[in-house]
């Protein structure tokens, strides 16, 4: 990153010092930060499920965000993931009779199934074939689901796996009290968070950064540019998965749409709207998203035009997204 | 199983790859030029069809609107090319699929506003009406006449690349533009043409559809993904690829559909992943790419 002089300041060393100092020590408590940010989320947004959705898409836009923002790979196929585990949950419970812990686990562990699948077909491609394959393959899970109707409901979705209530530690939870769900959900985002971080600081972190960087260096350097990639890849599946299977468990429905490239679109969208390749970049994206989704819904029906204009802006003038622009201003 | 009944089941399998490479030409040609992934080709495939109903339901002649309404639609290429895909030339290669995302949205709303979320009937030109006998069975002469249109369509864009100066260009081009430049070839006005005519070709798909598939504002979610996987099978950028990709896709889907009916549209997908297994770069692709 290049540093440049701040103008117009009176004391730019200083300022820019107290702005290092406050941005260095932000990112070594980044997860406790967040959650804290996200735990007085319901009180200041205008209803509870939004909050609830803030939570769940802004988890999926992590996930994604582990991919696209520092491995460099533009999935179009993450629909795949959190559908794939959204219905792995319900249907679990459905046919299965799974309690919601366990359902939550399938449908994970079904989510890096996939991703193991369709990492392995899409990192044999490269550079840009790559979003095609990945869109193509989720359209290929899509049509599986709309298939087998007497698993996944087929068009209508998959109904019938209300949890009202759950058992933690001998505690029981109502979980249609949005607020008690909103501190649920919470906790697996902050695992997720968690998990996030502790790879991004690893050296497996610093590997997939640098092959988003240079991949023809890193390969140079003797790393496994393929395995890495991969491994991301279903790393980025697994918690995308999560995400789908706490939207299941959420929605109490899983919407055959959910699987649809759209959604894929959805959480690319959040991403660059928030800034990829930064931490609180997808969180930031999510929460703009979803409050601009809501805003524009109660005034026009065809509020897609305003996300599709809006994102077409962001792509043209604000690449870095909302979160990438802010603190580009402060490191400058 | 008779033998009539396959060579029927061969035969609509040729004329679906027809409309599968009609699907995919414009994508290709736009890809394989100027290395842009349009991913609102769908959208434009289905303004195409709108354009040509429109034209059709107006002027009352379907030969009309396929003349027109790809030079329509071609035109709202150049302006697109010029305004939102020229800005990016010299960014990474994921920004042009983003914006072009998100153009999507914008497009398939935008008819959503004018048309309504329903789709309009459009039948079949009167005078491509029936069924003609092909010794075998009877067969719509709409889609024979739509495979004569894809035929003429491919030799008047190989005669155009390969016997003309401007092809010659247009193909040099795409091998090596900062050679081009230094030749004193203006990139961006071929650019701006190839754009152009890519989403002209995309639009002609679009209105010679439309009798065949249900004109609606999400028609063209399905035809973006049956161009992706046309292309990634052909190779991506080969014209060539495309259209035998496309027949080859086309024969698959019908020959599945023969035998077990619920898996076409996955059989597709299926033979996408098999080619990825075997030829990562696709039958006709370059694996440097």
């Amino acid at each position: 990153m290049t540093i440049q002089p701040l103008e117009g300041t009176s004391s730019p060393e200083q300022s820019r010092m107290a702005i290092d100092g406050l941005i260095q020590v932000a990112s070594a408590w980044r997860v406790p930060l967040t959650v804290l940010a996200l735990s007085v989320l319901p009180w200041v947004l205008p209803s509870k499920a939004l909050a609830v959705n803030v939570l769940i898409y802004g988890t999926f836009a992590v996930g994604y965000n582990l991919l696209f923002g520092y491995t460099g790979l533009l999935s179009f196929g993450h629909a795949a993931f959190f559908g794939g585990g959204a219905y792995l949950t319900g249907m679990s419970i459905v046919h299965f009779g799974f309690n919601w812990l366990a359902a939550l686990s399938a449908g994970i562990v079904g989510a890096l199934l996939l991703s193991v699948v369709m990492g392995v077909l899409s990192i044999r491609t490269r550079g840009i074939y790559f979003s095609m394959v990945t869109l193509a393959l989720a359209q290929l899970v899509y049509y599986t689901a709309l298939q087998a109707s007497s698993w996944t409901g087929g068009e209508n979705g998959l109904r019938g796996f209300t949890v009202s209530k759950i058992d933690v530690a001998g505690l029981r939870i109502d979980f249609l009290n949005p607020l008690h769900k909103y501190y649920v959900v919470l906790v697996f985002t902050a695992l997720a968070l968690w998990l996030v971080s502790r790879v991004l600081n690893s050296s497996f972190g610093a590997v997939i950064e640098a092959i988003r960087e240079n991949e023809g260096r890193a390969r140079a350097c003797g790393y496994d540019v393929e395995r890495t990639k991969l491994l991301s890849f279903i790393l980025s599946g697994g918690i995308c998965g999560l995400a789908g299977g706490l939207s299941a468990l959420h929605l109490a429905i899983v919407p055959l749409d959910t699987l649809h490239y759209h959604t894929s679109g959805l959480v690319v969208m959040m991403t660059l709207l928030g800034g990829m390749g930064s931490f609180f970049g997808p969180f930031v994206g999510a929460l703009a998203f979803l409050v601009m989704e809501d805003v524009l819904s109660l005034w026009t029906a065809h509020w897609q035009l305003f996300v599709g204009a809006i994102f077409i802006l962001f792509v043209l003038f604000l690449p870095k997204g909302i979160w990438g622009t802010i603190m580009g201003l402060g490191v400058r | 199983m008779d033998l009539q009944l396959i060579g029927m089941q061969l035969l609509s399998g040729a004329v679906l790859g027809a409309v599968l490479v009609m699907t995919a030409l414009g994508f290709t040609i736009i890809f394989g030029m100027l290395g842009v992934v349009n991913f609102a080709h769908g959208a434009l495939f289905m303004v195409g069809a709108y354009a040509g109903v429109m034209v059709a339901m107006q002027t009352g002649s379907f030969w009309f609107a396929l003349l027109v309404a790809p030079i329509a639609v071609g035109a709202i290429g150049l302006l697109i090319e010029r305004f939102l895909i020229r800005p990016l030339y010299s960014r990474p290669p994921d920004d042009p699929i983003l914006l072009t995302f998100g153009l999507g949205y914008v497009l398939v709303e935008g008819v959503r506003i004018v048309f309504g979320n329903d789709g309009i009937p459009f039948s079949t030109p009167s005078a491509l009406v029936g069924v003609v006998n092909l010794g075998i069975g009877y067969f719509p002469i709409y889609r024979l006449f739509v495979i004569g249109v894809v035929a003429l369509i491919l030799v008047l864009l190989w005669l155009g690349l390969e016997k003309t100066r401007f092809g010659l260009i247009v193909r040099a081009g795409a091998r090596d533009p900062q050679i081009m430049r230094v030749l004193g070839v203006d990139m961006r006005r071929l650019w701006f043409l190839v754009f152009g005519l890519g989403i002209g070709l995309t639009a002609l798909g679009g209105v010679l559809a439309a009798p065949m598939r249900n004109v609606s504002p999400e028609m063209g979610s399905i035809v973006l993904a049956e161009a992706f996987v046309v292309t990634v099978i052909g190779g991506l950028g080969s014209i060539a690829g495309a259209v035998v990709a496309g027949i080859l896709v086309g024969l698959v889907v019908s020959m599945t559909s023969l035998f077990a009916p619920e898996m076409a549209t996955i059989s597709m997908f299926a033979l996408m992943a098999l080619v990825l297994l075997i030829r990562p770069q696709g039958l006709f692709g370059r694996a440097s790419i």
